[in-house]
């Protein structure tokens, strides 16, 4: 990204805010953060005395979106559902078009709170908020559950079983021996659960650090682009992965409270029944899941996005493996 | 022979340069990279430092397992391999054991503050095998 390129996205922008809110100019415009395939910006609408901070998501310029992501316009169309569905997420303001210029992508309200998940683990902050947050997360799975997936024709509905082989093969493409990870994969083969009678909309990435925090508790899912169709089980054992309790590994769900609260309000919020027994099979699955994905991250690292922090996230497969030791003992 | 500092040495104390300059002046956003760039640096330190016993050691484990020699890399490929087959499994008291510690090693270098490591280390402290 160099400055043409920004201040050519600056002047996009200008020409569309007025479609947002009429006679509404953009002002401190700033790159929060993005990987590979996505950037992530932010920006105030700025109309008299009004300013309201807002979010662009779009993909990087020269990317093409190859990496099984559900696609910007689909994940746009996602949040609007969830919305309606009564899940907290940001209100998309505005879906991009060809005719804007600035490629795939959509602007959503910004939302004030902590995505830091070690903060939302330990701080004092939210001590309170804690007690209550994964009851909170089974009441928002329930709805994310519920969401009508013909609409989404695109997003794929895998088998226990095909996901399995996907991450297997995954796995097999980057071409590094890692016993604990076979281990893992043979475990997982031979402890398959069944597939779900009916596959329902998962979001795929629901776990702390992309929820945002106040003091009052969750106040919008993030990060929808890994959105598919499966069992649900898939998204609870998700959030009971190690790597996203920040530390606390007695608090099962995401480092910050107990399953039993969670199922409590899934239930409560009318969800349909869950294969609960399947948990550790979901929790090892998510567990390999991450480590191939941190695996995958040194084809990156060598070729599209050869930064510090791609290294580092490579790094971190190891410490999947000694989580899956422990599950595997267990 | 090469001089000193070391070379753990001196990662150690480029390491402390970018984090006190990514204290004291840059936005947000590049604050967090260069803090990301002096733990990579650490990382680099410790495996400098750990990584070589540790090996000789996984090596001799992979050759008492498999009953064969040959390097590093080649004895990781086959053992991996007799585990996809099941030829070999972690039913195995030695093939356990040798996971453990070969992943132990892994995370001293990788993430010694990780807390699957850190259970894992008291959990064999109070239960040695």
């Amino acid at each position: 990204m160099n400055s043409s390129d920004e201040s050519r996205l600056a002047a996009g922008l200008t020409k569309l805010a007025v479609k947002i809110r009429p006679d509404s100019m953009v002002e401190g415009l700033q790159r929060l953060s993005g990987g590979a395939t996505q950037e992530i910006w932010r920006f105030e609408l700025v109309s008299g005395s009004v300013r309201s901070a807002m979010i662009l998501r779009r993909a990087r310029l020269g990317s093409s979106d190859s990496s099984g992501t559900a696609g910007l316009d689909i994940e746009a169309r996602l949040i609007l559902a969830a919305d309606k569905a009564g899940v907290p997420v940001p209100t998309v303001r505005h879906v991009l078009t060809p005719a804007d210029g600035l490629g795939p992508g959509f602007i959503m309200d910004f939302i004030e709170g902590e995505t830091l998940g070690g903060r939302i683990a330990k701080s004092d902050t939210f001590a309170q908020a804690r007690k209550s947050l994964s009851r909170r997360c089974g009441e928002i799975l329930a709805k994310v559950h519920a969401i009508e997936p013909a609409p989404f024709p695109s997003l794929r509905a895998s088998t226990p079983r095909e996901l399995l082989k996907h991450w297997e093969d995954t796995y097999r493409s980057t071409r590094w021996p890692r016993p604990v990870f076979v281990c893992a994969l043979r475990w997982l083969e031979q402890t398959c659960p069944p597939p779900p009678p009916r596959p329902c909309m998962l979001h795929g990435d629901f776990r702390n650090g992309n929820l945002i925090i106040g003091t009052d508790g969750i106040r919008a899912v993030l990060d929808w682009e890994l959105a598919h169709l499966g069992d649900p089980m898939e998204d609870i054992g998700w959030l009971c992965v190690n790597s996203w309790r920040f530390g606390r590994m007695d608090k099962v769900v995401g480092g910050f409270g107990e399953l039993a609260d969670l199922i409590a309000g899934y239930q409560d919020a009318g969800g349909a029944p869950l294969r609960i027994e399947s948990c550790k099979w979901w929790e090892v699955f998510g567990t390999l899941r991450w480590g191939v994905m941190c695996a995958t991250m040194i084809q990156m690292f060598r070729t599209t996005d050869p930064t510090v922090e791609r290294a580092a996230i490579a790094r971190r497969a190891s410490e999947t493996e000694i989580d899956l030791l422990r599950l595997l003992e267990d | 022979m090469q001089d000193q500092p070391a070379p753990v040495e001196i990662i150690k104390a480029v390491a402390e340069f970018i984090r006190s300059v990514g204290r004291r002046e840059m936005t947000p956003n590049v604050a967090y990279q260069a803090r990301v760039a002096a733990n990579a640096l650490d990382l680099v330190g410790r495996e400098l430092s750990l990584a070589p016993g540790e090996e000789v050691l996984e090596l001799e484990r992979l050759r008492a397992i498999l009953g064969r020699d040959g390097t590093l890399a080649e004895l990781n490929a086959a053992f991996t391999e007799a585990l996809d087959r099941g030829v070999l499994s972690m039913s195995r008291a030695e093939i356990r054991d040798h996971l453990w510690q070969t992943t132990l090693a892994k995370l001293s270098v990788d993430q010694p503050s990780y807390s699957g490591y850190l259970a894992a280390l008291k959990m064999r402290r109070a239960d040695p095998q």
